[in-house]
């Protein structure tokens, strides 16, 4: 029976409860951060983020609302990031969840780019050389196994207004849609479930009450197709063939550099 | 809280005003959350649009300041609303639970703004007669509500000015927004409906704080909104144990359970209690109306002193010495003993030695840079909190000449909340027993350990001294703790039966003859023969009848275990309850009693009673009904408007008289600004990561990384014609100081039209300091030195600043 988060964001008052308890639990060092003339922080994930609240404010009709958003792992049933992992660092709990083995993970950054919601982080020790992706376990993580005790996550348990709830799947998406309609019939005509059916069903769904993009929540996300090439066509094949070997590399390279390059890009931003 | 905070579930509107419920006291969104769920509606009204705005079905903005004209604008639109359509209101409540039939003094005269003569900051005594009713013992009433000297139609009258185009003309409201906020509040006024009203400091430190809240007790009697479930008037309290810290007599102008404090012309008990007005020669029995009764219940208050003074002298209080009273000290009627009184006097040099508790008045006083300075003035001064504060370092604060500074700085570390035993009183009234988790470090003490050991140091000097004054005060107190602890504390404040030794049942046992003590009336009844300490009970099941959320067997709560005071309103005069979906007492049987909460008083329904003992339900009053007019304040039996002491406009918009005439005007080091210098209205407030003067939250690395800096919020106009753009480091300032922070430049604030003028508001948040982890510049360095008319509270929440990049 597959489990999930349910994220009402119509209930959220972003009191950030959710955000300090990941840390917490999870034992996840501070950082360092400025205000940058918003509540929003830290500016961004990051190994020692896995989970952030978005604030936006936006004025439709000249009638101000402040939009919270829940930033973290969705835990996809079609997971880019799982296809992608050639050390099975990443693979799919029992419960659906995109769990997480650290151990074996090898750096190679390939779940960075193959989520479609950006949210693998990766840092490399400067002492070891060695990188490690982190991101949201969804209090799986060994030794900080919530799951396996049979509590709810850090961030749910915390939740003052019930805005997160964790359950069966199935009760959440039959929750999640009495709610949508709820919205509907006051009036939200956008109201829906994201997560649903979005890559398979997602095991982190959202209660909106406008459409995805008003949240900044990618539409219709989907894995690209070199993703999709690569665990079904590429990786079966196996590193014997030495061509492919060469053609791996060449794709491990670039996706590499892309991270470089994106990690270059978001530095300037947060410095500005 | 009148009533509770799982109460708010069963409200039918939530009108959060002066309070930002959703950032700083987030739990209780939970019961929001789940009135909505049922669809009850949100209101929001708030200078600035907050994470409680974003929540609301409504959000009105509203000057900041200008509480009573809002409110005054929504009486103004039920009393003619209930004149047109009285079947949308229940008026046996209006016209028989509340002074609304009542004849008042026909001398009472309100002209430009004043209730009659003011001397010298003060209504004379002769101007507060006329506020009294006409008959002052045996009042008439006119139930009809037609007579042209009753209160509804003084009222009537009184609010007619404040039309929804003056109201929205001086707060700023638009005024669509504004009437829908009128007709969805007012719907709550139908019979079975509950509106509630959620406040905190936005609502009480103004200049007028007092009048602000007797406008939503006149709002929420008018609806009949008071002592029902999903009602009432519920003050979100600031910190954890303030309301216990309220109930124990924390204050200057209270002993424990709000008994008076006593004056220098109380020269004996009898004295004492006649001046308080708490004894029966108090009680007003209204003439004309159902109930015939009042119990006048502060009439029992010589039962409570003499009880507390057995609890504080032992066998040193006997008849023969008026049970010790004279052991109290006694305030002089010309001083003000408030924070603000204190911090002039001891500007002025007055006062030698300050003792903190858990208290930062460098950074929570209003005007921090006079109040720092102030401190220099001590001979000593004591610090007990969990962190080193920046009043213990105020000595060695930016800008200051510490060579210069005499004063003598002792720290005591005390222990946080989790790492001692128990209570601690919600703002629900429910006392709740806790115990500690881990031990506390290093050489930290629980306060009450600091406090013994202190005090048995004391009387040891003192009894060394036989010149001491005011010796056998000390000497003669019953300190017998040994090695004390919090459940031994917990028993002496239930009290006993000194002639058997006994733990008093309640309230209703304690006497006035010696042979009964209560450490604090309120609370007799917390720890019992039968239940022992009840504040520990968990039980998690709901006992009501029809499960309205009371969980009486959780905890407990005063008075008597009572979860919705004033409950005895909820029911009609043949004891049927208004709403029958949250009925909160039911079924009276005069064998059984009443089912549900603990009544307001057992008695039986007022119809069903004996002529004599028709009892009324508001029985802390001496006549038994609510106040709508209240003639116990000292600025007026109505509230009207005022602009705060540093106001954007040059003139009141509603009546010659600007200000309030009796407000608390400080002198020391207390420059005004003025709106040519200082056109921008400054407000201060908190955000959800942090918590008070933060020196419990910016030394926590994760809330630090959550809200890193001190930052103020500003709108976008504003920060436009002032070049700023959000992130900038910016100044505000005014005639008392400057404060750097960053810049949030926000569609949240939106500038308001005013008196034909623009507006700006600028937000400063308040918890920083110079101390700690994460350090910036505190709001306060802004704030007044001027208070309340009734309580000096500090008019924290609206003064004038202006802004610059840095």
């Amino acid at each position: 029976m597959a489990k999930a988060i349910l994220y009402d964001t119509t209930k959220c008052t972003a009191c950030r409860a959710c955000q300090v308890a990941c840390k917490g639990w999870n034992e996840l060092p501070a950082e360092v951060t400025t205000n940058r003339g918003t509540y929003e922080n830290p500016a961004d994930l990051s190994p020692t983020t896995w989970l952030k609240m978005k604030f936006r404010e936006i004025e439709p009709g000249g009638k101000v609302r402040w939009l919270f958003t829940r930033r973290s792992c969705m835990h996809c049933t079609d997971a880019g990031c799982v296809k992608v992992c050639p050390s099975k660092a990443l693979y799919h709990h029992e419960l659906g969840f995109v769990a997480y083995n650290k151990d074996l993970c090898t750096g190679c950054g390939y779940c960075i780019e193959a989520c479609p919601f950006d949210v693998p982080r990766s840092d490399r020790n400067l002492l070891t050389g060695i990188a490690k992706m982190d991101k949201c376990t969804l209090c799986t993580t060994p030794g900080l196994d919530r799951i396996a005790e049979g509590w709810e996550p850090a961030c749910v348990k915390t939740c003052p207004t019930n805005a997160l709830q964790y359950d069966d799947r199935d009760k959440l998406v039959a929750e999640g849609r009495k709610r949508v309609d709820s919205l509907r019939d006051a009036g939200w005509a956008n109201a829906n479930l994201y997560g649903e059916n979005e890559l398979g069903g997602l095991h982190v769904m959202y209660v909106l009450d406008d459409h995805p993009s008003v949240y900044e929540l990618p539409v219709n996300p989907q894995i690209s197709a070199a993703t999709v090439a690569w665990q079904d066509a590429i990786q079966p094949l196996g590193w014997a063939v030495g061509g492919l070997t060469v053609l791996g590399l060449g794709l491990n390279y670039m996706v590499a550099r892309a991270n470089i390059n994106r990690e270059k890009e978001k530095k300037d931003v947060a410095g500005s | 809280m009148t009533n509770h905070w799982i109460d708010i579930r069963n409200s039918d509107c939530i009108m959060i005003i002066g309070s930002n419920a959703a950032e700083n006291h987030p739990i209780s969104f939970k019961w929001v959350t789940k009135a909505m769920e049922k669809g009850a509606k949100l209101i929001s009204v708030d200078p600035r649009f907050t994470r409680t705005s974003s929540k609301a079905d409504i959000y009105a903005p509203m000057r900041s300041g200008c509480d009573i004209a809002f409110i005054g604008g929504m009486i103004n639109y039920i009393l003619n609303d209930m004149e047109r359509n009285p079947g949308n209101y229940n008026m046996e409540y209006v016209t028989q639970y509340t002074n609304a039939a009542l004849i008042i003094n026909s001398n009472f005269e309100f002209d430009d703004g004043l209730f009659g003569e003011v001397k010298d900051g003060k209504y004379t005594t002769d101007a507060k007669n006329t506020w009294k009713y006409g008959d002052t013992k045996t009042p008439a009433a006119d139930p009809t509500l037609k007579d042209p000297n009753c209160v509804f139609q003084l009222m009537k009258k009184h609010f007619s000015r404040y039309d929804a185009d003056t109201v929205c003309n001086i707060t700023g409201t638009p005024k669509d927004t504004y009437l829908q906020v009128c007709q969805t509040y007012t719907a709550t006024g139908q019979k079975g409906k509950a509106g509630t009203i959620m406040y905190a400091m936005g609502t009480t430190q103004h200049t007028y704080g007092t009048q602000n809240i007797r406008g939503y007790a006149i709002l929420q009697l008018l609806l009949a909104n008071m002592g029902v479930s999903g009602g009432g008037i519920n003050a979100l309290r600031g910190t954890s144990n303030v309301q216990g810290s309220t109930d124990m007599c924390l204050l200057a102008h209270i002993l424990p359970g709000y008994l008076n404090v006593p004056m220098e012309s109380d020269a004996d008990l009898d004295t004492y209690i006649k001046r308080s007005g708490k004894n029966p020669d108090a009680t007003i029995t209204p003439q004309g109306l159902a109930g015939d009764k009042s119990s006048n219940w502060w009439g029992n208050s010589k039962k409570y002193v003499v009880s507390l003074l057995k609890a504080w002298y032992g066998d040193s209080a006997q008849t023969a010495n008026d049970f010790g009273f004279h052991y109290l000290p006694k305030c002089d009627p010309a001083k003000n003993y408030t924070h603000i009184g204190m911090f002039e006097a001891m500007g002025e040099g007055k006062i030698k030695g300050l003792w903190c508790w858990g208290q930062n008045p460098a950074v929570g006083g209003p005007n921090s840079n006079g109040e720092r300075e102030a401190l220099g003035n001590l001979d000593w001064l004591v610090s007990a909190d969990i962190w080193l504060n920046e009043t213990a370092e105020f000595w060695n604060r930016p800008g200051a000449d510490a060579a210069s500074i005499n004063t003598e700085v002792f720290v005591l570390p005390a222990a946080c909340s989790y790492e001692k035993e128990g209570s601690i009183s919600n703002s629900g009234r429910w006392a709740q027993w806790r115990y500690k988790a881990v031990n506390p470090p290093g050489v930290a003490l629980p306060d009450l350990e600091i406090m013994n050991l202190v005090m048995l140091k004391i009387k040891e000097l003192y009894q060394a001294d036989s010149s001491a004054p005011g010796r056998e005060a000390v000497t003669n107190l019953v300190w017998n703790y040994g090695d004390v602890n919090a459940d031994m504390v917990a028993r002496e404040v239930n009290g006993y039966d000194l002639t058997t030794g006994k733990l008093a049942a309640s309230f209703g046992s304690l006497k006035d003859d010696g042979t009964t003590s209560s450490g604090n009336w309120l609370y007799c009844n917390q720890y019992t023969e039968e239940d022992g300490n009840k504040c520990a009970r968990r039980g998690a099941v709901d006992a009501h009848p029809k499960e309205i959320g009371l969980y009486s067997n959780w905890s407990w709560c005063w008075p008597v275990n009572r979860r919705i005071i004033y409950n005895r309103a909820s029911v009609n005069l043949d004891g049927v309850p208004w709403d029958s979906e949250h009925p909160v007492i039911l079924d009276y049987d005069s064998e059984k009693k009443w089912q549900g909460d603990v009544p307001d008083g057992g008695w039986a329904p007022i119809n069903q009673a004996k002529e004599g003992e028709k009892y009324l339900p508001f029985i802390m009053k001496p006549e038994g009904i609510a106040r709508i007019w209240g003639y116990g304040r000292v600025d007026g039996p109505l509230p009207e408007v005022y602009e705060p002491w540093e106001s954007p406009l040059d003139r009141n918009l509603m009546s010659g008289t600007k200000t309030n005439p009796c407000a608390f005007i400080g002198k020391y080091r207390n420059e005004r600004s003025t709106p040519s210098e200082y056109p921008y209205v400054g407000t201060t407030y908190r955000c959800t990561e942090h918590w008070q003067t933060g020196i419990m939250t910016r030394n926590l690395p994760w809330l630090v990384e959550l809200m890193p800096e001190m930052y103020v919020e500003m709108d976008e106009v504003l920060a436009a014609e002032k070049g700023i753009t959000a992130g900038d480091k910016v100044v505000v300032y005014n005639a008392r100081g400057e404060v750097n922070a960053v810049a949030v430049v926000t569609k949240r604030f939106q500038p308001l039209q005013v008196g034909g003028k623009t507006i700006h508001h600028i937000g400063v948040l308040n918890h920083w300091g110079y101390s700690g982890m994460s350090t910036g510049d505190s709001g306060n360095i802004l704030t007044p030195h001027v208070g309340d008319a009734n309580t000096t509270i500090p008019e924290y929440k609206t003064f004038l600043c202006n802004v610059r990049r840095a």
